[in-house]
């Protein structure tokens, strides 16, 4: 018998292209002329195979959707290692400013001073907080700037002449696109385990850097939540090898106002303000990935750079070391908006503000959680750290995935899961500054009922979540069934 | 700053943690601990935030003019409804959908925004997104290179220059060469160029864009797509005004095997050059090396229709450096607001944006080619943008214009040396008949003046 639903329905919501008639559409544009009044028929396409909706349908349809999904502003969301704090409206009030929303990229400098001063300030603000020397707004994601790092050490390497350095070493704690995006560049990736501390330790990188090393990837505090206190030594290590050191800014919220990339050691970094500086996640996207350097990289970053100079700020294209443009047009524009809009609500002090009380909230949450799952790093952690189901999994068959699970039925969001792959059946819990402790508490208090539950009565937990629009997918099929798109029935 | 801690709840959690200050949960060694005051603009009130960003906004003058500017980036209507359901906060304010039983609304959003790219673009399947139209075109050309297991790329010259360039950036990283078709001078494509450069069997792929940069209907002969057959060169289409594809045939039609694109056109504020919403659209025997998400529909533990996210084993946060991309966020939100966008014009609205953006780009192409001096470049048929020679420095006529509060738009030198007298100029449904009555008197005050010898 399946377990009682409250909000699921049998059929749920049809797809926008079963429903309509055609000419229901409404019109906002005056009629058009047949296409062959332009066109000779060769270049025409035959069939528009499109649905018409009036407007109440469509808006209907779209509000049903939204109602079907969760996000920030519904719950609280413990990923970790994605930062998912309170997204300010008064941000997306600026972009939606007419000035900055219609604004055509070719639009000359001249006449684009305002987005430019934008864009201006908010890199010089970026480089002072992360002591790097210059960013690139270019990159449109943290993946997207890891890809731009890595060229800019590819062909950084090749003008010196040093082809033969290979290697990408990257942390077993990394973020999967850190290997991914060595890979795009040609670069050979070298995994490093971490030690029982959950750290990298300098006698361990030693034995795999060399003439071959590249660039050695980390991000501080890892992923673990936890510190990397020897990161000057292991960046010394890897400089006197030749190589250069990329920070991952996935996890910048926990150090901002008490430590930077640029003073530890890193040549290169991404920040990721689609987390730490409050822009939207908006579902996957889109995001922003400005990208840093220290002084001896900054002319090979993408082309444009924003310069100031006697007539104002322009955009430079001719920068002939830089490895060239990531993108269409400039920048995530918008998401350059809102980050500046974010850095003018906090300003130095109020950034430092954020570091402390989204590492207090993750401490806090640490301890609460160890009462009933094993914490296994017990000390003092940053923005996030991992809990784990080994135990329960163990002695009842209950995983980190039916924990998830269960909690979708409280009304929070799931921790990320699985992640990072060293720490069996692991949950990675991430708070940020912005929830309360009465939001902690109630989590705290919902998880510690999930694990009673779960020694009492596993099955229970494998039927969650049982209150959700539907309950647990059949992936398998998903992927051995491809089924990626509707199709028209044929005629 | 957006935090709910009173100093009591941060004394309460301190004491339960134990810790004695914010301070020592935040030590960091002293060698790299934080010296020097951070130069960070200064902490505002909100209502002062605005005045501030109002303040930026007005220097962004060029907002005003009357603007013929397009080149990959196009100003179209938007229904107001788009806005209102795409900033609902369940939307705005989601993670990537990996929960889907908390994620069903999203999911399938998506799975529909899949299906618009199929249907518009003939293919059998798209993508999620990718971040635009030109990392489109190298993601599509990494595809290209992994099904072929061949190591050089082929660009028409008629393709974005914008897109061309970051096409050579993705490719520098993995040694890869791109060789570039010249075009005729019709401003298409030279396919018999083409037809000779394929026939080594060296290339992975060869990108066309229709309507090309300078708005032009590229269709492939038969001849040249039995050539791209024959060599198996994997054919890739390029588009950069989606818009176009409810009016042309599709590039299904000339044999595209996948089709790189950008649905900026498709609601998407124009915001300074992003962000936007690329898609990758491809035949099925490609699908499993499509980069980034895909949404594909199955049933849950009760049997109803769901959705998720699916094959991810092509993916960096399972594959890591096997992944077929490294990239992970996309464009999400810029793909929903190009799902409602088509939602909302439907098949018929669709139609006539398209015969409007026709019919106005062909009134603009006759009134400049009215004005004494100015000649249309090519006389191939086009969309909504077309080249229009003026015979002298097209960046100082452009200034002349510009003095008028006219964009006028583009001067091609930037990209093309021997096009240096000629404007790429776009048309939309919103440009009025009064901006291009406008547009051909300044020019002909402009043209006016003898050029300066």
């Amino acid at each position: 018998m399946s377990p009682p639903r409250s909000n699921g329905s049998a059929t749920g919501v049809p797809l926008i292209f079963e429903l309509g008639q055609e000419g229901r559409a409404n019109r906002y544009l005056e009629e058009g002329k047949p296409l062959e009044t332009f066109l000779p028929p060769a270049v025409l396409r035959d069939e528009l195979p499109l649905p018409d909706n009036s407007e109440l349908d469509v808006v209907r349809h779209y509000t049903q959707l939204s109602h079907r999904t969760f996000g920030i502003d519904l719950g609280f969301y413990p990923l970790g290692s994605c930062t998912m704090k309170y997204n300010p409206r008064v941000n997306d009030a600026i972009v939606a400013r007419r000035e900055f929303a219609e604004l055509h990229p070719f639009t000359p400098d001249e006449l684009a001073q305002g987005a430019l001063h934008v864009m201006y300030e908010l890199e010089r603000s970026l480089s002072s907080l992360f002591g790097m020397a210059a960013f690139s707004l270019n990159p449109s994601a943290g993946a997207h700037a890891e890809l731009g790092a890595l060229l800019i050490a590819k062909k950084y390497f090749k003008e010196r002449g040093e082809t033969h350095r290979d290697k990408v070493i990257v942390p077993d704690t990394a973020h999967g696109t850190n290997p991914a995006s060595a890979s795009m560049c040609g670069f050979k990736v070298i995994s490093l385990p971490s030690n029982e501390r959950g750290r990298v330790g300098v006698d361990e990188i030693r034995k795999v850097l060399g003439e071959d090393t590249a660039v050695c990837m980390m991000t501080n505090p890892n992923t673990l939540g936890l510190f990397e206190e020897q990161i000057a030594e292991i960046a010394s290590a890897v400089h006197e090898a030749g190589g250069l050191m990329y920070y991952d800014g996935a996890n910048a919220n926990a150090i901002m106002g008490y430590a930077r990339p640029g003073d530890m050691g890193f040549d290169l970094m991404h920040l990721n303000t689609h987390k730490t500086f409050t822009i939207p996640h908006g579902g996957g996207g889109a995001g922003h990935g400005p990208l840093g350097v220290a002084a001896h990289l900054v002319e090979y970053l993408p082309t444009p750079f924003v310069t100031r100079d006697d007539g104002g700020f322009r955009l430079d294209f001719d920068r002939p070391k830089s490895i060239g443009p990531m993108r269409s047009f400039w920048s995530n524009f918008a998401h350059a908006v809102r980050a500046l809009a974010y850095l003018y609500a906090n300003g130095a002090e109020g950034l430092k503000r954020v570091s402390q009380l989204a590492v207090l909230n993750a401490n806090y949450l640490r301890v609460k959680v160890s009462e009933f799952l094993e914490t296994p790093y017990p000390e003092n952690c940053r923005h996030e750290f991992v809990a784990s189901a080994q135990r329960l999994k163990k002695e009842h068959g209950v995983r980190a995935l039916d924990l998830a699970k269960a909690l979708l039925d409280c009304g929070f969001m799931a921790p990320t899961m699985y992640f990072p792959l060293l720490v069996p059946e692991c949950l990675m819990i991430e708070p940020t500054e912005t929830e309360s402790k009465e939001t902690l508490d109630a989590f705290v208090e919902a998880l510690r009922a999930i694990v009673v539950r779960a020694q009492a009565d596993p099955e229970a937990l494998f039927a969650a979540p049982v209150t959700t629009p539907v309950g647990r997918v059949d992936e398998t099929r998903a992927a051995r069934q491809p089924d990626l798109r509707w199709r028209p029935a044929q005629p | 700053m957006y935090a709910p801690h009173t100093s009591h709840d941060i004394e309460q959690m301190l004491a339960a943690i134990p810790a004695g200050s914010l301070d020592e949960l935040l030590r960091v060694p002293d060698s790299i601990a934080l010296k020097e005051a951070l130069d960070v603009v200064p902490a505002l009130p909100e209502y002062l935030i605005q005045r501030r960003f109002e303040q930026l906004a007005r220097e962004n003058t060029g907002v005003g003019y009357r603007s013929f500017l397009g080149a990959g980036a196009y100003r179209h209507y938007v229904p107001a409804a788009v806005a209102a359901l795409a900033m609902r906060g369940e939307f705005l304010t989601a993670y990537t959908p990996y929960q889907a039983e908390v994620s069903q609304g999203y999911l399938q959003a998506i799975y529909e925004w899949q299906s618009y790219v199929a249907l518009l673009t003939g293919m059998d399947l798209a993508n999620a997104s990718v971040y635009d139209g030109a990392t489109a075109l190298a993601e599509a050309a990494i595809m290209a290179l992994g099904a072929t297991g061949r190591h050089k790329i082929l660009v028409s010259r008629a393709v974005h220059p914008n897109y061309r360039a970051v096409l050579r950036t993705y490719c520098d990283g993995l040694d890869v060469a791109v060789d570039e078709i010249p075009f005729s001078a019709e401003g298409t494509t030279d396919f018999d160029a083409l037809a000779a450069a394929v026939e080594s069997g060296e290339y992975a792929a060869v990108a066309l864009q229709s309507p090309n940069f300078f708005g032009n209907i590229e269709m492939p002969p038969a001849s040249t797509q039995s050539s791209m057959r024959a060599s198996g060169t994997i054919p890739v289409a390029v588009v950069a005004e989606a818009l176009s594809l409810a009016a042309l045939a599709t590039p299904a039609a000339w044999g595209a095997q996948i089709v790189a694109g950008e649905a900026q056109s498709f609601g998407v504020a124009l915001a300074y050059g992003g962000p936007y919403a690329g898609f990758i659209a491809s035949t099925q025997e490609h699908m499993r090396r499509i980069p980034g998400r895909l949404v594909g529909k199955t049933v849950d533990n009760a049997g109803r229709a769901a959705y998720v996210l699916t094959l991810q084993a092509r993916e960096q946060h399972i594959r890591r450096e096997r992944a077929t991309s490294n990239i992970c966020t996309n464009q999400a939100h810029c793909a929903l607001i190009a799902t409602i966008y088509l939602a909302l014009l439907g098949k018929t609205g669709l139609r006539d944006a398209a015969a409007l953006n026709l019919g106005r780009s062909r009134e603009l192409a006759s009134a400049v080619a009215n004005v004494p001096g100015v000649r249309l470049k090519h006389a191939a048929p086009f969309f909504n943008e077309f080249v229009a020679d003026v015979g002298r420095p097209a960046g100082k006529v452009l200034a002349a214009l510009r003095e008028r509060n006219i964009l006028g738009g583009l001067a091609l030198g930037r990209f093309y040396p021997e096009l240096s007298s000629c404007i790429l100029m776009t048309a939309t449904e919103l440009t009025t008949t009064g901006d291009i009555k406008a547009l051909a008197s300044a020019l002909e005050e402009v043209l006016h003046v003898p050029a300066a010898v």
